[in-house]
Parts: structure tokens; C-alpha cells; sequence
């Protein structure tokens, strides 16, 4: 075993000064001078502060904005370090619900965010407005779940459906090139872009 | 069931096609040691490491020297790792201000990431320095793959070689490896998914004053770079926790669509590799189809069971159809940007290969959609498997299914002219009994104690299910998880953490002794009797011999898992 010793220290050594210290490092010269914004994370500047970042979702609770779906994430209870309480689209702390599609717990909460749901609108729910993602940040919802709020929207903001509707196809992405991924609407640009419209 | 998904998915496989002979014909040339097109850059280095070293590169080893290498050089590697994440606290590169983690998540840790496995028994983001990240996980990531490589290039030397006594030099071709294959496809990588929005960053987490009030903290660090070679090195262990679905690691369809093709990109090219090294590449495509095939069927049940609306909501007012403005289905724990077609892809590829890295919660998955993910990993992560692990798993079949041939007509079984005799048979039996102890031993185990039983999260047969896959993701260097199982107690960190050891390491030994076997043997030139290796027949042979092994072998235990809990999902019951 002994004469195995030099070359696995060696080789230990070199790989982690190689592919742990050189390689890392290097990509971030290389990617902070060809691409800064996003190797910093996207953020999204309004008047000299950070407000976001075009890929982390927030949460929306506010009827004059467009809601996000479900968030699972949780953070430390503040009065007991060994418990968690909800945090929804908490980033430092990542996280699905993890629940199973047969559990008790996720029809029950299911069945409250729908009941939230049908204050706007009294039709079918599109499922990914009550369905939790899996990072607990999704940034996007679907051009259904967008649609499906406009009505809220409109009335809170003094505005027409029809201007929501507009606004929310300019912000749909649909899929690259027509075929990989799917439509989605990035929720915070969106709301970004109501606050900036004209008032009524 | 879209259009759109069947196409990302022929997209998918042509991509994965179309890069084989040019991955697989460049591996080839690097292990074959031909000129190399990165000879004048990595040259130096690759010398310079020998001389510091030790290593005379035109020595080779017998297989139990071989052996002997591999473990000094990965039990090495795993006392550095525990090192640095229990003392991180104390270490520079720490701007979150993260403490040392306890010993037996220490133990778990490292083991999980040199054994190619990356469970991750705690959440990257809040647990994790960014030293530890960069030197211990990164670093690992390159050589748990690079090991993986070099077992399996030992196994075709004993296949290719006749009365030899070595099968190679460990130290060249886990060098090899790194410096010429995983390094350069890990720059490319990094810069990719850079400019598709991963960050790659030393600043302290971004402070956001969101547009409704509080305050949300965004951790960020070099995580392009310790992307890449997690993707393509079958590694799967996250930068954050949420992992390839955090919109972080994984920001756009075509991040998305890349990061998928990386994960069996290595794995299917090195069938390529195989049949060039064996000197007839219809072999390495016959080992391909069964892959394809068996991963194919996997990919069309996962697809269709996700696409399925969920029973238990139906009376719920929720629309679950697909339509043009929505993907419908199973979207509890996926990601709007990856819809049903793309997380079902990455859920098969991820479990097919032992990557484990996820883009959606596998355990939110229909019953029977998580049953296919489970099946998988327990055939032994053979359908494209581990960067190296997966074909040198696939030949143990290969074996196995020679044998069988051979006693149904009555010679002695051959294997590209190989004998293989009842020394062999043993050795890969021994290594198939692997997963089964992992799954089924280990599982039950921890189904009987009560440190163990509590680390299940849900009532019911999803609970069982919750422990077959974190047991089956263990066994199989898999990683990835039902992430409701507790794997955060010390009984489940040293469990798992032995059962990571177990499915790698009992599984390479006996294959090297198997490589050592073979190379010392002389070649049997082929006659009307021999066996084609190659055909149809041989494919489908091999085929179901993986699904009697695995099939039998599991059925009973996932019969009381996901099966129940299906028939209770469409009788409308809830646990």
C-alpha cells in the first residue's frame, strides 16, 4: 500500500490545484469578461438598486401584480433554530414540496390555493398556479396561469383587460425555435413592465 | 403528450448519436495513446505529474497492483474531502461564514463524491464553503469520473489482450482522462452555460430589495465550472439544493436541452470507444441498442404517466389538460420552463446514467412514473450508466448472458474470443448480488430499526417507496432522491455512506479481477459455434437477461411501493 501513497498524494495534489483551483478560476476570468451580466447572476437594476434577478422569481401577494406559482421553501424559525417555517421563494435555501401525488397534505394544500385562486376567477385553476415548482423559484408561470389572472389585475389597477392581454403576449417566450422547452411568461418582467405603464 | 416533446426528444437522441463517433473515435485515440491534439498544451503537465509522481508511464500493472492504486488513490481522496467540509469553517473562501459539518455528514459527503454517487445529504447553498465546493466537490467530480474511466479501459485490455499479465497503468489513464478528456469538454461546458445564465462568481451572495418588499438573499459562486463536469462526469451533486431546477444551474430550454445531452454524452460514446478498442465496432453499437432500447422504453412510460392528470384533484376545478398555453399534468414539483416532456427526459436520462443531478422533484412523480426511475438505477445503471461505470456494469450482463447461451446449446461460452470460464461467471455474479444487497439488504435494514424507519417522510406506500430509491440511488452511485427521506440523520449519512462504498467498490474489484482473467487467456479464433455478439438475437438476449435479473429480483419490493400506491392514486385514496 505504501508505494501506492506517492502517486495518490501526487496526484491528488495537482488535480486539485488543476480542476479545483486553476480551472475554476479561470472560468471566472473568462466568463466575468465575456458575459458579466449573467456570470453575476442576471440582476435586473431599477434606480440604482438591485430589485431582482431576471431568473429567480419573487413572491407576489399584492392584487395589483401578477402571482407567481407556489413556492415550498422554507427558512429557520427565528424563535427555534431546530424548526422551519414557510419562506416562499426563499433563494437562499432552495427546495421543492417533495410531496407524493397520493398524500393528504398536498391535496389539502392544493385545495386552499385553489380556493385563493377562484377569488379572482370563478374558472377551472390552471394547474401550475396551484402546483409548488420544483426549485421553489420558478420565475415563470404559464401564458394560461397569466391569462387566468388578468380580470384581478385589471380591476386593481383601474385598467383594461385588453391592455393586460397585450401586455402579457409581448412578455410570453415561447419555445426556442418553436420546439424545445415550453411558453412561459417571466413574472417579475412582467409586473416590472405594468408598473411602467402609463396611469389611467 | 405534445408534438413539441416528441421532438425535443428526437432532437435529443440525434444529438447523442451524432456526437458518439467523435467523442467516442477521440477517447479512442487518447486511451489508444495516438497523437493527441492537445499534446503540446496538456503534454507538460501530463509529464510533470508522472515525474513528481513517480510513475514510469510505460510501466503497466498486474490487476490486483491496479487495484491497489485505485483504492489507495480514492480512500486518499475521500480523507482530503472529509477534511475539508469538517474544518471549512476554518478555511478561507467562505463568504456565507458556513461552519464545519458534523462527522458522519462529513463521512457521507465524501464517500458520496468518490464514489461518483453525489447523494447530497444537505443543501449546497446554506451547508457548503465555497472553498469546499471548488477544491473538495469540484476536484472530485473530475476524478470519481476519471476512475470510472480507467476501470472500464482495464476491463478491454483484459478483453483485447491474449497471455498478458498487466491490464494498464491506473495513475495514465486516470491522468489521461482528466487532462484530455474531462478538463477541455468541461471548458466548453462552463462557457456555455455561462452565457445561458449560470453564474460563475467569488462575490458574496446578492441582497435584492424585491418589488414587493423583502428582502431576498441570492447565493452565487463558480457554479458554471462545477456544472460542467457534474453533467458530463455522471456526477449529479448541485451547486444549490434544488439543483438543476434551480433556475441558477439551469436557466433556459436549451441549458436545459444541453445539460440532458451531457449526461450520457460520455457514457454512449465510450460504446463507440469500446468497439474501436475491441477492433470491431459493430460490438459497441450492439451494446449501444440495448441501452437505447431499454432506455427508450423507460422515456416513453415516464413521458406518458406525467402527462396524466393527477385523480386525486379531479374534483377540484384545476385544469391539468395540455394545451397550447399550458403543459398540464403532473406539475407538482416541476419547473414551467421544462413542462412535462423535458422533466421526463432528464428524470430517465438522470437514473438511467447514474448522474442524479434532477431538473424536477422525483418525489412528486406519479407512482408509476417514479417506479420507472426506481428500475433504472436497480438494473444496475447499466442503460448508458456512470462515465465508465455504466458500460463495465453492462459487460457484467454481457457475460451473464454468454453463459446462459453457452448452457443452452451446450459450448463453452466465448466473448470476442475470450473463454470465459466458471473463474469469470463467479466474479460476475458476485458483482451482480451488489445491488441487491444494497437495495434489498441495506432497505430492509433500515425498515426494521427505528433510527432508520424515521427517516421517511410520508404515511403509506409512498414511504416505502421514499426508502427503496434512496437505498437503489445509493447502491447504484445514482445520487438523486425522493427528497422528502430524512437522509440528514447520522444513522442514514453512515448507512448510505457504506452502501455508496459497497455498490462502487464490490462492484470494481471483482470486475478488475475479471480483466486480470481475461488478459492472461489466450484468443479462441471463431468458428460456426461461436456465438455472434453482435446481432439482433444477441441484443435481445442481453436485454432480457437485465430485465429477468432486475425485474425478479425487485418486483416483490416495488410491488408493495409504487404499484400500491398507484392502485390506491386511481381508486381515489389518500395517505
Amino acid at each position: 500500500m505504501l508505494n501506492h501513497l506517492r502517486p495518490a498524494l501526487v496526484l491528488t495534489l495537482a488535480f486539485t490545484a488543476l480542476c479545483g483551483l486553476a480551472y475554476p478560476l479561470a472560468m471566472t476570468g473568462l466568463a466575468q469578461a465575456l458575459f458579466p451580466i449573467q456570470a453575476n447572476g442576471s440582476l435586473i437594476l431599477k434606480d440604482n438598486r438591485v430589485i431582482g434577478s431576471a431568473l429567480i422569481g419573487q413572491s407576489f401577494v399584492s392584487d395589483t401584480y401578477f402571482h407567481g406559482r407556489p413556492s415550498a421553501t422554507t427558512d429557520t424559525d427565528p424563535t427555534d433554530s431546530t424548526k422551519t417555517v414557510a419562506a416562499p421563494y426563499n433563494a437562499a435555501n432552495s427546495s421543492g414540496s417533495n410531496l407524493g401525488p397520493t398524500s393528504q397534505a398536498l391535496i389539502d394544500r392544493i385545495k386552499a390555493d385553489v380556493a385563493t385562486a377562484q377569488a379572482d376567477h370563478p374558472g377551472p385553476v390552471p394547474v401550475d398556479l396551484v402546483t409548488s415548482s420544483a426549485s421553489g423559484l420558478d420565475p415563470d408561470i404559464t401564458p394560461a396561469a397569466a391569462a387566468f389572472q388578468v380580470a384581478r389585475v385589471a380591476k386593481a389597477r383601474h385598467t383594461s383587460e385588453d391592455q393586460l392581454r397585450a401586455l402579457i403576449a409581448a412578455h410570453t417566450k415561447e419555445r426556442l425555435a418553436g420546439l424545445i422547452g415550453e411558453p412561459t411568461v417571466n413574472v417579475l418582467e412582467l409586473n416590472l413592465a405594468l408598473d411602467d405603464l402609463p396611469a389611467h | 403528450m405534445t408534438i413539441q416533446g416528441l421532438v425535443q426528444f428526437v432532437l435529443f437522441l440525434a444529438l447523442l448519436v451524432a456526437a458518439m463517433p467523435v467523442l467516442g473515435g477521440y477517447m479512442a485515440r487518447v486511451f489508444g495513446g495516438e497523437s493527441l491534439p492537445f499534446r503540446s498544451l496538456m503534454g507538460p503537465v501530463e509529464r510533470f505529474i508522472y515525474r513528481l509522481a513517480g510513475v514510469n508511464p510505460g510501466r503497466e500493472q498486474h490487476w490486483t497492483a491496479y487495484a491497489g492504486s485505485l483504492l489507495a488513490f480514492n480512500l486518499l481522496g475521500a480523507v482530503v474531502l472529509y477534511a475539508l467540509v469538517r474544518f471549512q469553517g476554518l478555511l478561507p473562501v467562505n463568504p456565507g461564514g458556513v461552519s464545519g459539518v458534523s462527522p458522519a455528514l462529513a463521512f457521507n459527503i465524501a464517500t458520496s463524491f468518490v464514489t461518483n454517487t453525489n447523494w447530497q445529504a444537505y443543501s449546497g447553498e446554506q451547508a457548503l464553503s465555497l472553498l469546499s465546493q471548488m477544491m473538495g466537490l469540484t476536484v472530485q467530480n473530475f476524478l470519481s469520473a476519471a476512475t470510472g474511466i480507467a476501470l472500464l479501459l482495464a476491463l478491454i485490455r483484459g478483453l483485447t489482450r491474449r497471455n498478458s499479465k498487466t491490464i494498464g497503468n491506473f495513475y495514465v489513464d486516470v491522468v489521461r482522462a482528466t487532462l484530455y478528456v474531462l478538463l477541455p469538454l468541461s471548458v466548453v461546458m462552463a462557457l456555455f452555460l455561462v452565457w445561458q445564465g449560470v453564474p460563475q462568481t467569488f462575490s458574496s451572495p446578492a441582497v435584492v430589495n424585491t418589488l414587493e418588499g423583502p428582502i431576498q438573499t441570492l447565493p452565487e459562486g463558480p457554479v458554471a465550472s462545477q456544472l460542467a463536469i457534474k453533467q458530463l462526469g455522471s456526477n449529479g451533486g448541485g451547486f444549490y439544493n434544488a439543483n438543476a431546477a434551480h433556475p441558477f444551474e439551469n436557466p433556459t430550454p436549451l441549458a436545459n436541452l444541453i445539460q440532458t445531452w451531457s449526461i450520457l454524452a460520455l457514457a454512449a460514446a465510450l460504446t463507440f470507444t469500446f468497439g474501436r478498442m475491441v477492433g470491431d465496432q459493430r460490438q459497441g453499437w450492439a451494446l449501444f441498442s440495448v441501452m437505447a432500447v431499454l432506455f427508450l422504453l423507460g422515456l416513453g412510460a415516464t413521458w406518458w404517466c406525467e402527462s396524466q392528470p393527477n385523480p386525486l384533484l379531479a374534483g377540484l376545478n384545476i385544469d391539468q389538460k395540455t394545451s397550447t398555453l399550458q403543459a398540464g399534468g403532473n406539475m407538482e414539483g416541476k419547473e414551467v420552463r421544462f413542462g412535462i416532456a423535458a422533466s421526463a427526459l432528464w428524470a430517465t436520462a438522470t437514473t438511467a446514467a447514474s448522474n442524479g443531478s434532477v431538473n424536477a422533484m422525483h418525489d412528486s412523480f406519479t407512482p408509476l412514473g417514479g417506479l420507472v426511475l426506481m428500475i433504472n438505477m436497480k438494473l444496475g445503471e447499466i442503460v448508458f450508466g456512470g462515465v465508465g461505470a455504466g458500460l463495465y456494469g453492462m459487460l457484467v450482463f454481457v457475460i451473464i448472458t454468454v453463459f446462459i447461451a453457452g448452457l443452452m446449446v451446450g459450448r463453452t461460452p466465448e466473448y470476442l474470443g475470450k473463454k470465459i470460464e466458471s473463474r469469470e461467471i463467479k466474479l460476475a455474479v458476485l458483482a451482480l448480488l451488489v445491488v441487491p444487497v444494497g437495495v434489498l439488504g441495506f432497505g430492509a435494514l433500515s425498515l426494521v430499526l427505528p433510527a432508520g424507519a424515521a427517516a421517511i417522510s410520508q404515511p403509506g406506500p409512498h414511504g416505502l417507496s421514499e426508502l427503496l430509491y434512496a437505498y437503489a440511488s445509493a447502491v447504484g452511485n445514482n445520487g438523486s432522491a425522493f427528497g422528502g427521506f430524512g437522509a440528514d440523520s447520522t444513522y442514514q449519512e453512515t448507512m448510505i455512506g457504506l452502501v455508496m462504498m459497497i455498490g462502487r467498490y464490490l462492484t470494481m474489484i471483482p470486475l478488475l479481477a475479471i480483466a486480470g482473467s481475461l488478459a492472461a487467456k489466450k484468443l479462441v479464433p471463431p468458428s460456426a459455434g461461436t456465438l455472434p455478439t453482435h446481432g439482433p438475437l444477441f441484443i435481445s438476449l442481453v436485454m432480457g437477461v437485465i430485465l429477468i435479473v432486475g425485474g425478479l429480483t425487485f418486483f416483490p419490493a416495488l410491488a408493495l411501493g409504487p404499484v400500491v400506491e398507484h392502485l390506491a392514486m386511481i381508486h381515489g385514496i389518500s395517505f
